[in-house]
């Protein structure tokens, strides 16, 4: 299990919208890191996921509607992390919160990585599973190449 | 014109027909592949099935020459990347997309999209306008809401009819900006005489359009 270090460096108010595999374990981790951290889930049962070390807010709602961003106090978080499995909901949770909440930090997760180009313009950093999983598997590839080839 | 629609249901098949008689050239693009087949036998236009913020449906669907792309599936998040997509890779100059969540119209607006609008604020403001109170004609919300302007019919029998604009205490939020009478426009003065059979535009704050209703025509909203 990954531990991060309680230092400075880590925003002090964090929404993290979708609670699944990813969305929990920022939140136990952020958490544990002494980070304010808020979920979101439109499913209360996701918080099911979240570890013991989580000791945030919880909200259940969807995102892409403003109140319910409004009620995670999102206009005064440091941080907003858009971590749900659609993209679209990510897209519209991070440009909500750059623009109209004008939180400084705002990261999406997009699976789809001919999209990340466009957001780019909207000022919103994206991260791509997919981009970072193929980069993993050729990484991981190439090292055998290496490997073998000092044999 | 050329048009790009991404929807699905009864609202997409009128909409279609209706843009097919004014002889629009129309994309459709439908999640359902069902759907979409048993569409495409019924209306005059390209229908595509897949999801209609794919950038390569778009384009497929002829995005570079789209003159508009309506989006009107039921997930506002699909609408704004729908409508900032066709803007933002394919250029296409005006989008327009159907919001779920009223309070969404001002945060698309925000984002980009040309033209948003909500099904359920344009059904409440028809029935403010038209039910229960049909002395009351076109309520105009103004700067988001915080001015409104409606046009009022003052009855033989109201307490504001006969009487002198100045002898009627309105609330300081709201005023008589004019006045509707046999045809003709009177800007009112503090001497100006009401009555009966007069039509006045109010304008008022809302949290002040209560109490102006109470003194002109002893209604209430």
């Amino acid at each position: 299990m990954m531990h991060l270090k309680k230092q400075d460096g880590w925003p002090q108010y964090v929404v993290i919208v979708g609670c699944g595999r990813l969305g929990s374990m920022l939140a136990g981790l952020l958490s544990e890191a002494g980070c304010s951290v808020v979920v979101i889930d439109i499913n209360e049962s996701a918080f099911d996921l979240l570890t013991a070390e989580f000791s945030g807010f919880r909200i259940v709602g969807d995102a892409v509607e403003i109140e319910i961003l409004r009620a995670a106090k999102t206009d005064r978080a440091d941080c907003l992390l858009a971590t749900t499995e659609e993209d679209n909901v990510n897209l519209m949770v991070a440009q909500v919160a750059r623009k109209i909440f004008n939180v400084p930090k705002v990261l999406a997760r997009v699976f789809d990585p001919r999209r990340e180009g466009i957001y780019r313009e909207f000022d919103i950093e994206t991260v791509s599973p997919t981009n970072l999983m193929a980069e993993a598997f050729l990484a991981s590839l190439q090292n055998r190449r290496e490997g073998q080839s000092c044999v | 014109m050329r048009v790009i629609v991404v929807g699905s249901g009864k609202l997409l098949y009128y909409l279609t027909r209706q843009f097919a008689s004014k002889g629009y050239v129309i994309s459709l693009i439908l999640a359902d592949e069902a759907e979409a087949t048993n569409l495409s036998r019924r209306v005059r236009a390209l229908v595509m099935h897949g999801n209609g913020s794919a950038p390569h449906v778009l384009e497929e669907a002829g995005a570079r020459r789209a003159d508009v792309v309506v989006a009107l599936t039921p997930k506002d998040q699909d609408n704004l990347a729908v409508c900032q997509i066709a803007h933002k890779m394919f250029r296409v100059p005006r989008t327009v997309a159907l919001v779920n969540d009223p309070q969404n119209e001002e945060v698309f607006r925000e984002l980009g999209v040309s033209v948003a609008f909500s099904s359920t604020q344009i059904i409440a403001r028809i029935l403010e306008e038209r039910a229960g109170f049909e002395d009351i004609a076109n309520l105009i919300p103004l700067a988001e809401g915080r001015v409104t302007i409606s046009e009022v019919a003052l009855r033989e029998d109201a307490p504001g009819a006969d009487k002198n604009l100045r002898d009627l205490t309105l609330p300081e939020g709201a005023l008589v900006g004019g006045i509707l009478r046999d045809g003709n426009v009177i800007v009112p003065r503090g001497e100006t005489f009401l009555r009966g059979g007069d039509r006045l535009i109010i304008i008022s704050r809302p949290d002040c359009y209560d109490r102006v209703l109470r003194v002109l025509t002893g209604g209430e909203s």
